[in-house]
């Protein structure tokens, strides 16, 4: 019968992790603007493993624009910028998948464990990198 | 006078005819709280029993397979990846199957053994998932929450291993893309032991529970015979006492070295009815399976290379070369999956892409399922055979920027105009409605 695990799980703590506050706040939003001026604490969201795929990190410097990351990247997030034979990346419409990672011949792409990136707008700054 | 009545409405009407005259039509979905995805269920109820059903599917699909043709195939694999978000890794393995075979790619053994390792994983953590969902259609939510508290530590051990806790991108063609260090293997080897002292409790709780056995046993029937003649898959057929498991039927990967046999209830010591409890039985059971495969896997792993192509554009190179067809099948947590690949030399793209999810073949078991069963009993049926119906679709037709489905005397029509069509020398072009209407004419 399943009582005493229920019994067991009073004294345990719960596996939930509270995020982003104990007690879920009238405004999320208001609540995010009140952690930036340091009158609210944010629980932390659980943190991500070692290998983690999450946000794609860009090393401008070292791309030498061979196009190749664009060629398997399978939800077309990368746009070639001709002109200077740069890239440029819609993380809105990233799938994290890493390809890019294992493709770049020089290295410029690597893998960030960013993740909390939630937005209104599809082009915000943290959402283009280039 | 009458009109004449055009085929489909006739095989319309025929099929909405009542299967007893003291019976109501009560329609359930596309959308529908008791069910999770798009799907119209028309039930003849008699009093509180279900004496017939329809089923009409295609309100879930996606193209994906059209846009699996637009693409280079390493776009398609993460396409792959995408069909099902439960099995994000069954689509997959079974595509690269298909692809290694088109292409005559040869894997190294110690990516054989990792893809299992994170097929069996995923195997557990799809099998908790249903148990969890099949106890909320009982209205046993506290078992829900306890299951889904249990499944969270292999979602987390398979973020550690390959990065995401689903959608895992792991397989590619030729290997595998990360490997599993011996550094690992101690957080492997901590999460099976603690699943298997959770065994016991899972017994205790699912099948001991006089609530649950009085909600399950006896309900959604599927015989032995009914579900080899329908072609059931996956747990769905084990749970009717077919031995039946691709694993063990036509094994691949590491299977072949690891001996895996199908599970029926029997192996419990249980006679099998082929009820819903027993597809919890072969469910639970096979999450037992699961742990001791990946044990296995652990022991026997040698080591080496893990992946055969280690520039993604050598081997993007070679695929564009490759020419051939290839089928890819895996044995998914629902059941067998197959994948069809045609690749033709200097096309990026595969020129034919098909796939068959499990779903697709445990449909037609619903018919027997679903007669003689009382209308509460819709949720737990319906929920039996884990569906997963957006993985299933793959027919739409539209002309015209409308929806329309080709019944049988219509698709013999246009089988029978192109004949003639044929045969006056015009070349076996597509064939317009009209012209297939007015051939029917000129045959009458």
């Amino acid at each position: 019968m399943i009582f005493k695990a229920l019994f067991l799980q009073l004294f345990t703590r719960p596996v939930t992790n509270r995020f982003p506050a104990k007690y879920m706040p009238k405004s999320v939003l208001g609540f995010l603007a009140k952690v930036e001026e340091g009158k609210a604490r944010l629980v932390p969201p659980v943190p991500v493993t070692e290998g983690f795929r999450g946000k794609i990190a860009y090393d401008r410097e070292k791309c030498i624009g061979c196009q190749m990351c664009i060629r398997v990247c399978p939800a077309r997030v990368i746009e070639f910028k001709p002109e200077e034979k740069k890239i440029r990346m819609y993380v809105a419409r990233c799938t994290y998948c890493a390809q890019c990672v294992d493709v770049c011949p020089v290295g410029a792409l690597a893998r960030s464990r960013e993740f909390l990136l939630a937005d209104y707008d599809r082009f915000a700054p943290n959402l283009v990198v280039e | 006078m009458r009109e004449k009545v055009k085929p489909e409405e006739m095989a319309e009407a025929n099929e909405r005819a009542p299967a007893c005259s003291t019976c109501f039509e009560v329609p359930i979905g596309p959308i529908h709280p008791a069910l999770k995805e798009g799907i119209r269920f028309t039930f003849w109820i008699e009093g509180e029993r279900i004496r017939k059903v329809d089923i009409r599917p295609g309100f879930m699909h996606r193209g994906i397979e059209f846009m699996g043709t637009k693409r280079n195939l390493i776009q398609v694999l993460y396409l792959a990846e995408r069909i099902c978000g439960i099995c994000s890794i069954s689509h997959p393995l079974a595509i690269v199957q298909a692809v290694e075979q088109a292409a005559g790619i040869e894997v190294p053994p110690r990516a054989q053994y990792i893809r299992v390792i994170i097929g069996e994983l995923e195997r557990i953590h799809s099998h908790l998932l249903w148990a969890g969902v099949a106890a909320h259609e009982l209205g046993f939510d506290t078992l829900l929450h306890y299951v889904w508290k249990v499944r969270e530590p292999v979602l987390d051990l398979l973020e550690d291993l390959t990065g995401n806790r689903i959608n895992y991108a792991i397989p590619i063609y030729g290997g595998v893309r990360r490997d599993v260090p011996p550094e690992k293997y101690p957080v492997l080897k901590n999460a099976l032991r603690y699943y298997r002292s959770l065994v016991d409790d899972f017994v205790n709780f699912f099948l001991r529970d006089p609530s649950i056995e009085a909600r399950t046993r006896g309900v959604g029937v599927l015989t032995r015979e009914e579900a080899d003649s329908l072609c059931a898959v996956g747990p769905t057929a084990r749970a009717s006492g077919l031995r039946k498991d691709v694993r063990q039927d036509w094994p691949y990967f590491a299977y072949p070295d690891l001996g895996v046999r199908a599970i029926t209830p029997e192996d419990m010591g249980l006679e099998v009815q082929g009820d819903v409890y027993d597809r919890i039985v072969v469910r639970l059971l096979e999450v037992v399976q699961s742990i001791e495969i990946i044990e296995r896997c652990l022991e026997e792993m040698p080591d080496g290379e893990i992946i055969a192509f280690p520039k993604v554009a050598a081997l993007l190179a070679h695929l564009k070369k490759a020419e051939g067809e290839g089928i890819g099948r895996h044995e998914a947590p629902r059941g067998e999956v197959i994948h069809y690949i045609r690749l033709q030399a200097d096309e990026e793209a595969p020129v034919v892409w098909k796939v068959k999810a499990p779903t697709y073949s445990n449909l037609m078991p619903w018919y027997p399922m679903f007669r003689d069963q009382e209308i509460a009993d819709i949720p737990i049926v319906a929920a039996s055979i884990d569906p997963c119906i957006c993985c299933m679709e793959r027919v739409q037709i539209v002309r015209g920027g409308r929806e329309e489905t080709l019944w049988k005397e219509q698709l013999l029509e246009l089988s029978w105009a192109k004949t003639r069509r044929i045969v006056r020398g015009l070349g076996p072009s597509h064939v317009t409605r009209r012209a297939s209407r007015g051939g029917a004419d000129e045959r009458r």
